[in-house]
C-alpha cells in the first residue's frame, strides 16, 4: 500500500511485518523514531508474540538480542553512532556465535566533537565485525532490505546490519509502498535456528577456542560471507518476484555500461548524484554511477563486471580512515587491483555537511581531468584549516580545535552579538 | 594458634548431623541435592578448576538445586571468568544443561534476552539463570545487572564472590576487601594492600532495586545455599544470590581450608548471610560461634601483612568492618548480645 511516511515509521512497519519475537533497544538519535514506533506497536498488541526490552545501554540491547536469538527467537535492534561503539564487543560476539540478529543502523557521525548528523563512521567502525552490511538508497529500499535482511541472516546464520543515512532517510517523509503481510509471510519463513538453547537437548554455546582451531574458524566466517555474495542476489530476485521491486542485491548500476567514468558511492547520496549525472550525460560526458548495496560482503566480482568498460572511477564516501584515507575507496581499489582503472577517492558529507548538486558537479569535472588530490575532501574550506594550523603553530595552548573553527567561521561571534 | 584450634574444634561439631554434605546415611528428607541418587550433575566432573575451588563447589550446588527446583527446565548464561574457562574449553564442556557464554559484562542482559524468548514462545516453565564472578557482576557487568533488576526480568543472577579478578591473575575488583593483597594492590607502601574505600555491597544495591528476592550464601553451609536457591526459583522476577567462594590461588590459602574460610568469614561477621524480599531484610543467619577476624585472616597470605606491628591499624579496621556488619544486620543470637 502506498503511504506518505517518515523513513523510520516505514522501517518500523517493515520490521513489524517480519514478525520479530524479541526487540531490544536503547535510544540514540537518529535511530529513536524506529524503536519508538516499534515499542508502541508491541505495547498496543499490533505485533503478536513479541517482547520489547527497554534496556540500560546499547551493550545491553545487543546482548539481550544475543540471548534471545540463541534461544531461538527472531531478534531485532537498532542503533547509531556512539551506540554502535558502545555495543561493539557484542557486535563481534553476535557474528562470532552466528546469531542471525537484524540491526538497523541510522548512520551518524562519531564524536568527539559530538555530532548527531549523518556520515558512515558508525557502520565503518564495525566493517570488520563479521556482520553483513547492506546500505540502502531510499526509504523504499530500507523497507525492502529489512525484509530481505531477516531471511539472509537466518539462511546464513549471520547477523545483518541495514545501514540507512541518519536524518536524510530516517527522518524524511516520502512515498513508500508498504508491503502486505501476506507477501512478507510468503517471502520470509519462520525462524529455524541452526542451534538453540533448549533444556530438551542441552548444549554449550560460546566456549573457548585456542590457536589450534581459531584460524580455521575465522577462515570459515570469511568464506561464509563470500557465500553470501551468491545468496544476496538470489534473494533479491526472489523478493522481486513477490513484491515486484528491484531492491537489495550487491550493486546497482546507473548508466554504468559503456561509461568512461563511473562514480561509486553508497546510500542516499546517489539521489542527488543522479540529477547531476543526467545533466552531464546530456551534455555529452561519458559518466555513469554505481552504488554498492552490500558493503559486507564486498562485491568485488560484481564491481569488476560492472566496471569492465570504465577507465576512471571516482569513489565518493562519507567515511574516513584517519591516517590512511577513504575506506570504501580502499575496498574498491582492492577489488580493481588487476584492472587498469584509475581510482580517485573523495571524502564528503562528514558530520552532515550538505552535498549539493553544484558541489558535486565541480568535483566531477575535476575528477574527469584526473585532478582530484588523494584523498579529495569534498567542499572543504582550506582557509579555515590553514588558520587553525597557524594558531596551533603560534600557541602551545591553542585550545579546542572545533571551538576555534566555530569562532573562525563566525558562528560563535554571531551568537554573541545577539 | 590457640584460637584457631578452638575454632577448628567448633567446626568439627558443626559439621556433624544434618549439615553433613553428601551423607547418604541420613534420612532422605535430610539429604541435600548432592546426596540423592537423582542429582543432575549439571556441572559435571572433569572440569579444570583448581584444587579447593570455592566457585566450583558453589556453582555445583547452586545449579543442581536450581535444576531440581525447575524440574531440569533451566538455561544458564555465564559471564567470562574462571567458571566459564574451567568448564568449557571447546570441544569439552562440564555442563549437562543448556549453557551460553557471550561476554564478560553482559550475562544479565543475555539472560534477560533468553527469558524474553521463552516468554514469547510460551515456554515459561523454562527458567533462566545468569552467573558470573564478582568482577563480572560488581564491576563490568553492573550496568546490565541493574537493567535486569530494574525491568524485574524473570532471571536469577548468581554471583560467585571470591573478591578479586582471579581468572586474569588476581587483580582487585570492587568486591576486594580493604588491606587485601592482589596483583594490583600489592602490600607495599604506607597502606599495604587494597585501600579501604567506602565498600560496595551488590546485595544491598540489589535490594535498593526492590526486586523480589536477594540473598547471600556461603559454601560452608550448603544446605542454606540450596534452600536459598530453591526459594529463589519459586519466585518470578529478578532475583540475586551472592555466594561467598574462597579462592586458594588468589587468597594464598590451603585448598583444604576453603570451606573453613567460608565459615570463618561468616562467623567473624566479615560476610553476613542475609535474605531480603522486595527491598526489606527478611532473615539473617545468626553467628553461632563468633570469632575474631584474626582467625579468618591468618589463614590467608593476602592478609599476612596486617599482622605486622606497623599495620595493626589495618587489622583493627577489618575488625571494625566485621563489628559494624554484626551490629547493622543483628547477626548475634539474643543471648550473646
Amino acid at each position: 500500500m502506498l503511504k506518505q511516511v517518515e523513513g523510520s515509521q516505514a522501517v518500523a512497519e517493515a520490521v513489524a511485518m517480519c514478525r520479530p519475537e524479541v526487540i531490544s533497544a536503547y535510544p540514540i538519535t537518529p535511530q529513536t523514531h524506529i524503536v519508538e514506533d516499534l515499542g508502541t506497536m508491541v505495547k498496543a498488541g499490533d505485533i503478536e508474540n513479541c517482547e520489547f526490552l527497554l534496556v540500560e545501554s546499547e551493550f545491553g540491547a545487543l546482548s539481550a538480542c544475543i540471548g534471545s536469538s540463541a534461544a531461538g527467537a527472531r531478534s531485532y535492534t537498532a542503533t547509531s553512532s556512539q551506540g554502535m561503539l558502545f555495543m561493539m564487543e557484542a557486535v563481534y560476539n553476535a557474528s562470532g556465535m552466528g546469531l542471525p540478529i537484524v540491526m538497523t543502523v541510522g548512520n551518524r557521525a562519531i564524536g568527539a566533537p559530538i555530532n548527531i548528523w549523518n556520515d558512515w563512521g558508525d557502520s565503518m567502525s564495525a566493517r570488520d565485525g563479521g556482520w553483513l552490511q547492506l546500505f540502502v538508497e531510499s526509504n523504499q529500499q530500507a523497507v525492502d532490505v529489512h525484509i530481505q535482511a531477516f531471511k539472509l541472516a537466518e539462511e546464513l546464520s549471520l547477523p545483518v546490519m541495514v545501514c540507512m543515512d541518519g536524518f536524510i532517510l530516517t527522518h524524511s517523509y516520502s512515498q513508500v509502498d508498504i508491503p502486505e503481510q501476506s507477501q512478507v509471510d510468503e517471502f520470509l519463513p519462520p525462524f529455524e535456528p541452526r542451534q538453540v538453547l533448549d533444556p530438551a537437548s542441552p548444549l554449550s554455546m560460546g566456549a573457548m577456542v585456542g590457536p589450534e582451531a581459531f584460524t580455521e574458524v575465522r577462515f570459515l566466517s570469511h568464506q561464509k560471507q563470500l557465500d553470501a555474495l551468491d545468496l544476496i542476489p538470489q534473494q533479491a530476485a526472489e523478493f522481486e518476484a513477490i513484491f515486484g521491486r528491484d531492491s537489495g542485491g550487491l550493486v546497482k548500476e546507473f548508466d554504468c555500461a559503456g561509461a568512461e567514468t563511473v562514480v561509486i558511492t553508497m546510500g542516499s547520496v546517489i539521489g542527488t548524484m543522479k540529477e547531476v549525472l543526467v545533466d552531464m550525460r546530456a551534455e555529452g560526458f561519458s559518466i555513469g554511477a554505481l552504488t554498492i548495496r552490500s558493503f559486507r560482503p564486498f562485491p568485488s566480482a560484481a564491481l569488476q563486471r560492472a566496471l569492465k568498460d570504465a577507465k576512471r572511477v571516482i569513489v565518493f564516501e562519507k567515511s574516513l580512515a584517519v591516517g590512511m584515507g577513504g575506506i570504501v575507496s580502499m575496498n574498491v581499489r582492492m577489488a580493481l587491483k588487476d584492472d587498469p582503472i584509475k581510482v580517485q577517492s573523495v571524502i564528503g558529507g562528514l558530520g552532515g555537511r550538505p552535498i549539493t548538486r553544484a558541489g558535486l558537479r565541480r568535483m566531477f569535472e575535476k575528477g574527469l581531468q584526473d585532478q582530484l588530490e588523494e584523498p579529495h575532501f569534498h567542499d572543504i574550506d582550506m582557509g579555515i584549516v590553514e588558520r587553525e594550523l597557524e594558531r596551533e603553530k603560534q600557541q602551545r595552548h591553542s585550545g579546542s580545535t572545533a571551538e576555534n573553527i566555530l569562532y573562525d567561521v563566525g558562528v560563535v561571534a554571531a551568537a554573541k552579538t545577539i | 594458634m590457640a584460637q584457631i584450634s578452638e575454632s577448628q574444634q567448633k567446626v568439627k561439631f558443626y559439621q556433624t548431623g544434618t549439615f553433613t554434605v553428601g551423607n547418604r546415611l541420613l534420612d532422605e528428607k535430610q539429604r541435600n541435592v548432592q546426596a540423592t541418587m537423582d542429582r543432575c550433575n549439571s556441572l559435571d566432573s572433569g572440569h579444570r578448576a583448581c584444587q579447593g575451588c570455592g566457585e566450583a563447589l558453589g556453582a555445583r550446588f547452586a545449579i543442581d538445586a536450581a535444576m531440581r527446583a525447575t524440574n531440569n527446565q533451566l538455561i544458564a548464561a555465564n559471564a567470562t571468568g574462571c567458571l566459564e574457562v574451567f568448564t568449557t574449553p571447546y570441544p569439552e564442556t562440564a555442563w549437562s544443561m543448556p549453557w551460553i557464554h557471550s561476554l564478560f559484562g553482559n550475562a544479565a542482559a543475555v539472560a534477560s534476552g533468553i527469558a524474553a524468548a521463552m516468554k514469547v514462545k510460551g515456554r515459561e516453565e523454562v527458567r533462566v539463570i545468569a552467573q558470573g564472578g564478582d568482577g563480572g557482576t560488581t564491576d563490568i557487568g553492573f550496568g546490565c545487572l541493574s537493567g535486569t533488576f530494574d525491568r524485574n526480568d524473570d532471571v536469577l543472577y548468581i554471583c560467585y564472590n571470591n573478591e578479586a579478578y582471579m581468572n586474569t591473575g588476581v587483580q582487585r575488583s570492587s568486591a576486594t576487601p580493604g588491606a587485601a593483597r592482589t596483583a594490583t594492590t600489592m602490600p607495599v607502601g604506607k597502606e599495604p594492600g587494597n585501600a579501604f574505600n567506602t565498600g560496595k555491597s551488590v546485595p544491598l544495591v540489589a535490594m535498593a532495586h526492590m526486586i523480589p528476592y536477594v540473598a547471600t550464601a556461603s559454601v560452608h553451609d550448603l544446605h542454606d545455599l540450596e534452600y536459598k536457591v530453591t526459594k529463589a526459583m519459586a519466585v518470578h522476577g529478578a532475583r540475586y544470590i551472592e555466594i561467598f567462594v574462597p579462592c586458594p590461588l588468589g587468597w594464598g590459602s590451603r585448598p583444604g581450608d576453603t570451606v573453613k574460610l567460608a565459615r570463618l568469614a561468616v562467623e567473624s561477621g566479615m560476610y553476613p548471610l542475609l535474605e531480603a524480599e522486595h527491598g526489606e531484610i527478611s532473615g539473617v543467619t545468626k553467628i553461632r560461634h563468633k570469632v575474631p577476624v584474626d582467625d579468618y585472616l591468618k589463614l590467608q597470605r593476602r592478609f599476612a601483612h596486617v599482622f605486622k606491628p606497623d599495620n595493626a591499624h589495618q587489622l583493627e579496621q577489618l575488625q571494625q568492618i566485621a563489628d559494624t556488619n554484626i551490629k547493622r544486620f543483628d547477626l548475634l543470637p539474643r543471648e550473646d548480645t
